[in-house]
């Protein structure tokens, strides 16, 4: 944007301006010292806070199950339990739950790929009747919540017959509204001379589409897929609601019927599968969070 | 047949046909068959036995108590978690805005719980909150300062439920409002301390409005997402204590096997709900917005 649509919003009589408490820094080196002392400290705060409810987990975790219910509190187990992990692991079907979650989620990845790409590309590149229309209907799809439309696509899959085996986890994820949206936006960008140019050199659409387009949107695929990464490998709900039984249930749900099966207060335990649940996720956080962090951010940007 | 001229005319339609396929058959088709099922008194066993009785399930909706407890909850939730974690990303990103190492640090930390399935959160949070032994009372306890029944009471158990979707949430809105923030042209704030404005006034005046695409989207997803708690609710509390803290899309969860007419005309007032918030945002807000 240029200086000049601001300027006007610049002129316009405000308010009168309080006058700041940390003014003009070059005359008053010590004020701005302490403003830096003072961001430092509300930055370790603010990060001890997000930290410290995992260190709680990890910690109880290794408690015994006495130390893990009592007060005071235990910040350092005396022995650690390692046994918790071994009674967390063998109290349910956990590969199985393990199992089910890796492959519901990579079916869904691999599909909503397969059928993203060509969509955007064709919303991105093509003119066609109803364009509009089809598009509109991508964007309302991204709107309304599974929490609305669970209980028919239960009973559509119960009718077909499927409720006892994964599809119904994997099959109404096939299509990301979400994906397609930002995908588009992004093919978008790509200039069209390219498009043209390739065309002339008679390469074929399909592949100016893979060859061209989309290792051009490499950060924007890696966006959409991280997101839906995240967002299946966590979910609770569509398969809290979708399954009936243990053998087709993923790890969030084999963790939270834990809880159920050991009952209130065998915390150390509970917390002992939800370190399972946490960790592998965190270490793949640890090497790649300014990846990551990049590609959540730049979705917000349109 | 690919090089007729029919082809590219038709090529359009088969690449975004699969998708569109997906969404009318996941989407827009369960919206008109729970249409259809709120119209009903569903027998689960016997579906043919199912009697077509009208509006009746919406009439009862709106005569029972513990619809308008959810729904006041839900509408709680909502306003809470918006108006907190919007305000909260909003100071924490001009905390973190200047580029330092330990900036970076804090920022990958405040990001994790988005990255962790919310049943692991909900479970940690529940510990924490656990009245007797739990961290928080602990650490109040030591400062001196009361402490709360958080989940256990049903006046401070929306509050508790609200305090984790804010911690879970807050990372991500921040990261947004961060990267924004950095694409805000330079030359702006130069101009600002040129005529000497004060960090109140450059904010409302450049800041804000520079931000307000941002939070305009912030705005929509944080409603939606709130529109539809259901997870914490489920795991950290089961609605109760008495009620007060089940939700819209809790509620329907719990009526799903008992009565599915009902729960589903429950659902359509759910998706109601979220696009009365989206055509009020769009039709008062968008006009607001400051595209760059």
């Amino acid at each position: 944007m240029s200086v000049g649509l601001a300027a006007p919003v610049l002129a316009e009589p405000g308010p009168p301006a309080p006058q700041p408490e940390v003014s003009i820094p070059p005359r008053r080196p010590w004020a701005q010292r302490i403003g830096r002392v003072l961001a430092a400290v509300l930055k370790v705060a603010l990060l001890a806070g997000f930290i410290a409810p995992f260190l709680w987990m990890l910690s109880t975790s290794l408690q015994t199950s006495a130390e893990s219910s009592s007060f005071p509190i235990t910040l350092i187990p005396e022995v650690p339990q390692f046994g918790n992990y071994v009674e967390a692991m063998t109290s349910g079907p956990f590969l199985t739950y393990f199992r089910n979650s890796v492959i519901v989620t990579v079916s869904i990845l691999v599909i909503q790929l397969a059928l993203m790409i060509p969509a955007a590309y064709a919303f991105a590149v093509y003119d066609f009747r109803f364009k509009n229309i089809l598009f509109g209907m991508v964007l309302l799809a991204f709107m309304i919540p599974g929490q609305v439309t669970f209980i028919p696509v239960y009973l559509m899959m119960a009718e077909w017959g499927l409720i006892q085996t994964l599809l119904p986890q994997i099959i109404p994820a096939m299509t990301n509204a979400f994906g397609v949206f930002l995908l588009r936006q992004y093919f978008m960008q790509i200039p069209r001379e390219i498009i043209e140019a390739a065309r002339l050199d008679n390469a074929s659409e399909w592949r100016i589409m893979l060859r061209i387009m989309v290792p051009m949107s490499i950060p924007a695929l890696a966006t959409v897929v991280l997101f839906s990464f995240v967002s299946h490998w966590n979910d609770y709900f569509w398969p809290l609601v979708m399954t009936d039984s243990a053998a087709v249930r993923p790890l969030p749900i084999g963790i939270a019927m834990l809880r159920e099966s050991e009952g209130i207060s065998q915390w150390n335990i509970i917390m002992a599968g939800n370190v399972v649940l946490v960790v592998p996720i965190l270490i793949v956080y640890f090497f790649a969070a300014k990846h990551i962090i990049r590609a959540f951010a730049y979705s917000g940007i349109k | 047949m690919r090089n007729g001229t029919l082809w590219p005319r038709l090529r359009p339609y088969a690449m975004v046909a699969p998708v569109i396929v997906g969404i009318v058959l996941f989407v827009f088709y369960p919206i008109a068959y729970l249409g259809q099922l709120s119209l009903n008194d569903y027998n689960l066993l016997n579906p043919a036995m199912s009697e077509f009785i009208g509006l009746e399930n919406y009439v009862e909706i709106f005569q029972r108590g513990d619809f308008y407890v959810a729904l006041r909850n839900t509408l709680v939730y909502t306003l809470g978690t918006v108006s907190i974690t919007l305000t909260l990303a909003v100071l924490f990103a001009l905390l973190l805005k200047r580029h330092t190492r330990l900036g970076s640090i804090v920022q990958a930390g405040i990001f994790i719980p988005h990255v962790i399935s919310i049943v692991s959160i909900s479970l940690v949070w529940l510990l924490m909150m656990e009245p007797s032994f739990g961290l928080i009372n602990t650490i109040l306890k030591a400062l001196g300062l009361p402490t709360s029944m958080w989940l256990q009471s049903s006046e401070t158990s929306m509050l508790s439920i609200i305090i984790v979707s804010v911690w879970h949430s807050t990372g991500y809105f921040t990261l947004i409002v961060l990267a924004a923030l950095h694409s805000i042209p330079a030359s702006l704030y130069e101009a600002a301390a040129l005529d000497n404005a004060g960090p109140v006034r450059v904010f409302f005046k450049i800041t804000l409005p520079m931000l307000s695409p941002q939070l305009f989207f912030m705005l929509i997803i944080s409603t939606i997402g709130a529109l539809k708690v259901f997870d914490t609710v489920n795991i950290m509390t089961g609605g109760g204590p008495n009620n007060s803290t089940t939700s819209l899309a809790y509620y329907i969860f719990q009526n799903r096997t008992s009565n599915i007419g009902y729960a589903s005309a429950s659902g359509i007032v759910l998706m109601v709900l979220v696009a009365v918030f989206t055509i009020i945002y769009f039709r008062i807000l968008s006009k607001k917005v400051h595209y760059q």
